[in-house]
């Protein structure tokens, strides 16, 4: 299988290196097409969003205004912090200069003469590696006033990096323009939408890093080919972060679709041990748990998830074996958006307090059965009633996971000892797949 | 005490401000270097970073105290943040918080007598894959057990 985002090329991070293996000509052919046919081949790709909603690419772009006089500007995700992630991280050290491309791509299809890169304070060290990659494609005349004469064109950006301070919500790309332009992070009631009314009120475009690290081989290899990696509906690659309870933790880059089984199995190495899968979380801590039993057939990219009952996230699949205390995790997990919560909305500022109070009752001990309706209430009353999707983000977990193990809860309100429900768990399985090289 | 940026520093905050159409965008960054210079963000610091920035002291606060990052007093030489979420849970990252406060003899949040370590709890670092992971100061160390924490904790007293 052919690696898109990381592929197995030694020191790759080196400009020159990048260089030699085709670095940059994504960008100079591009600077020859029109906006519009680079927007088109976005589209056709059928690219999507890997900051977790996984929207189209090509289908955001196509929002920015064309004729206005405003600025126009493009910011680049990499506030990282959903648990369970760590993909993005390994693009800034192991491939910044196809992220910087892409930036230049992306940026010239909806005209944005200036673009940030937000990267979470906490990355100091891959703040460095980035900041570092700038500086040379800078030096080089990639970017900047100089990138007319390198590839010429017309077109130039100038490429910053702003960094974060530790904040979950500036992830949420609202939240993120605030923190940018130096407010509190607060999200922004939606509509107006960021393509209309986005950083100091300008067209404005944010987008993940993995998804734009995807635009120079689409560019290069065209839309036809990005089209049939993976599953048709959600085409690529995704770096699929695999963490918990696995003999291999760590970042596989996979096509679309391949099944949630060979990731745990086959790619992480299954389970220390050889002990059985209580839970899966599928797409990093916001995303609906799923059971040992319902992992069979279950392939990874948006819409098998959908059907599966969870969501793709940011690819972040984190396991858990017959011994896990689920309710110990849920309570670490309430506790978590409960902290997060910018407390903008009651819903979600009460409701995600509420959650972990009632969980960390349940830890004790000291819970009962009506505690386990009274979750999915309260989780309920939060779907939907709040300017963001944290809320959701802090209401799916306990949803489904007391919902989908109930049994399990049941048994374990009012003890302290762990309960495992032996039963309900996924079994050890062989699959036929060859084991393909594995990433850093 | 008056906070004034070093020569340093002031010339990479006026870099940060040229970055940005408007100078209040530079306030995550000016913080930043003000805690690198003096270690924490005093009240001195927010006045100086409102100055210059042409902010409210209070707009100021108000993003201090929004993120978890600027110290809102003198942390340890070394501030070791310890992940404890699930993916660092479920690898043993609450043993490892749980040891070293015992090790230090200090709660969430605290500095030792001899402010040489101050300790916190931190949300997922994006280590899940090289779980379980301490930071100390800026730099991550992952893949750790109680002993391999107990040997960096040596290490860092014998480095005074
Ligand atoms: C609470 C919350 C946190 C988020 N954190 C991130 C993040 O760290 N990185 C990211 O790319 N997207 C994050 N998102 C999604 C962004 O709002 C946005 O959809 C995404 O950056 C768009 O990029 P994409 O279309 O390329 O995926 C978060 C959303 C929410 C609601
Ligand atoms: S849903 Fe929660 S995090 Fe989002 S704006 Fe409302 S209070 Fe803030
Ligand atoms: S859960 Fe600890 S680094 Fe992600």
């Amino acid at each position: 299988m052919e690696k898109i985002i990381l592929p197995d090329i030694k020191d790759l991070h080196l400009i020159d290196i990048y260089i030699q293996h085709g670095g940059f000509a994504a960008a100079k052919k591009a600077f020859t097409k029109t906006t519009d046919d680079i927007i088109d081949e976005v589209k056709k790709s059928g690219l999507r969003g890997r900051g977790g909603a996984a929207f189209l690419a090509g289908l955001k772009w196509s929002f920015m205004p064309k004729s206005t006089d405003k600025p126009k500007y493009l910011c680049i995700n990499g506030d990282e912090s959903e648990p369970g992630s760590f993909k993005d991280r390994q693009i800034f050290e192991y491939n910044p200069h196809q992220l910087i491309e892409g930036i230049l791509i992306t940026a010239y299809a909806i005209q944005a003469k200036i673009v940030y890169i937000y990267i979470r304070g906490e990355y100091h060290k891959w703040i460095k590696l980035m900041q570092k990659a700038l500086d040379d494609a800078y030096a080089r005349g990639f970017i900047g006033e100089k990138m007319k004469e390198t590839f010429g064109t017309d077109f130039s950006c100038e490429v910053y990096i702003h960094k974060g301070a530790g904040a979950y919500i500036c992830g949420e790309e609202s939240s993120l323009m605030n923190s940018l332009e130096g407010q509190r992070g607060y999200p922004r009631v939606k509509p107006p939408f960021p393509a209309q009314n986005g950083l100091w009120g300008n067209p404005t475009t944010i987008n993940n890093v993995e998804t734009i690290t995807n635009v120079p081989p689409i560019i290069n290899k065209g839309w036809e080919w990005f089209s049939k990696i993976g599953e048709p509906r959600h085409p690529g690659t995704l770096l699929f972060g695999v963490s918990g309870h696995v003999n291999k933790p760590g970042v596989y880059e996979l096509p679309t679709g391949t099944l949630l089984t060979d990731i745990i199995y086959k790619y992480a190495g299954g389970v220390p041990g050889d002990k059985k899968i209580l839970c899966v979380i599928p797409g990093g801590s916001s995303m609906p748990p799923l059971r040992g039993d319902q992992l069979e057939g279950v392939k990874m990219d948006a819409e098998s998830l959908k059907n599966a009952g969870s969501a793709i996230g940011t690819g972040g699949v984190i396991v858990m074996d017959e011994d896990t205390d689920l309710v110990k995790v849920l309570a670490r997990i309430a506790h978590f958006y409960h902290h997060e919560s910018c407390g903008q909305c009651t819903p979600c500022r009460e409701g995600t307090g509420w959650l972990e109070k009632i969980l960390k009752r349940l830890v004790k001990g000291e819970g009962s059965s009506s505690d386990l309706d009274l979750l999915i209430s309260v989780a309920t009353n939060i779907e939907g009633n709040t300017i963001c999707a944290l809320g959701e983000a802090a209401a799916w977990p306990v949803r489904f996971m007391v919902t989908r193990f109930r049994d399990y809860f049941e048994e374990r309100v009012s003890k302290e000892v762990s309960l495992s429900v032996k039963n309900k768990v996924h079994s050890m399985r062989n699959t036929s797949i060859p084991l393909a090289p594995v990433t850093r | 005490m008056e906070f004034k940026f070093n020569e340093e520093n002031q010339n990479k905050l006026n870099t940060i401000i040229s970055h940005y159409p408007v100078k209040k965008a530079a306030v995550m960054g000016a913080l930043w270097l003000a805690q690198e210079q003096s270690g924490w963000i005093s009240g001195e610091v927010m006045k100086e970073v409102a100055n210059q920035l042409e902010m409210t002291l209070e707009e100021v606060l108000g993003v201090v105290t929004f993120y978890t990052m600027y110290n809102q007093k003198p942390m340890g030489k070394f501030h070791l943040q310890v992940c404890t979420n699930v993916s660092c849970m479920l690898r043993g990252g609450a043993l490892i918080f749980d040891h070293i406060k015992l090790k230090l003899g200090i709660d969430d949040m605290h500095v030792t007598d001899d402010k040489m370590f101050s300790l916190e709890e931190v949300e997922c670092m994006g280590s899940c894959g090289t779980a379980p992971m301490i930071a100390i100061n800026e730099d991550y160390f992952e893949n750790l057990n109680i002993s391999e924490v107990d040997n960096i904790l040596e290490s860092l007293k014998n480095k005074n």
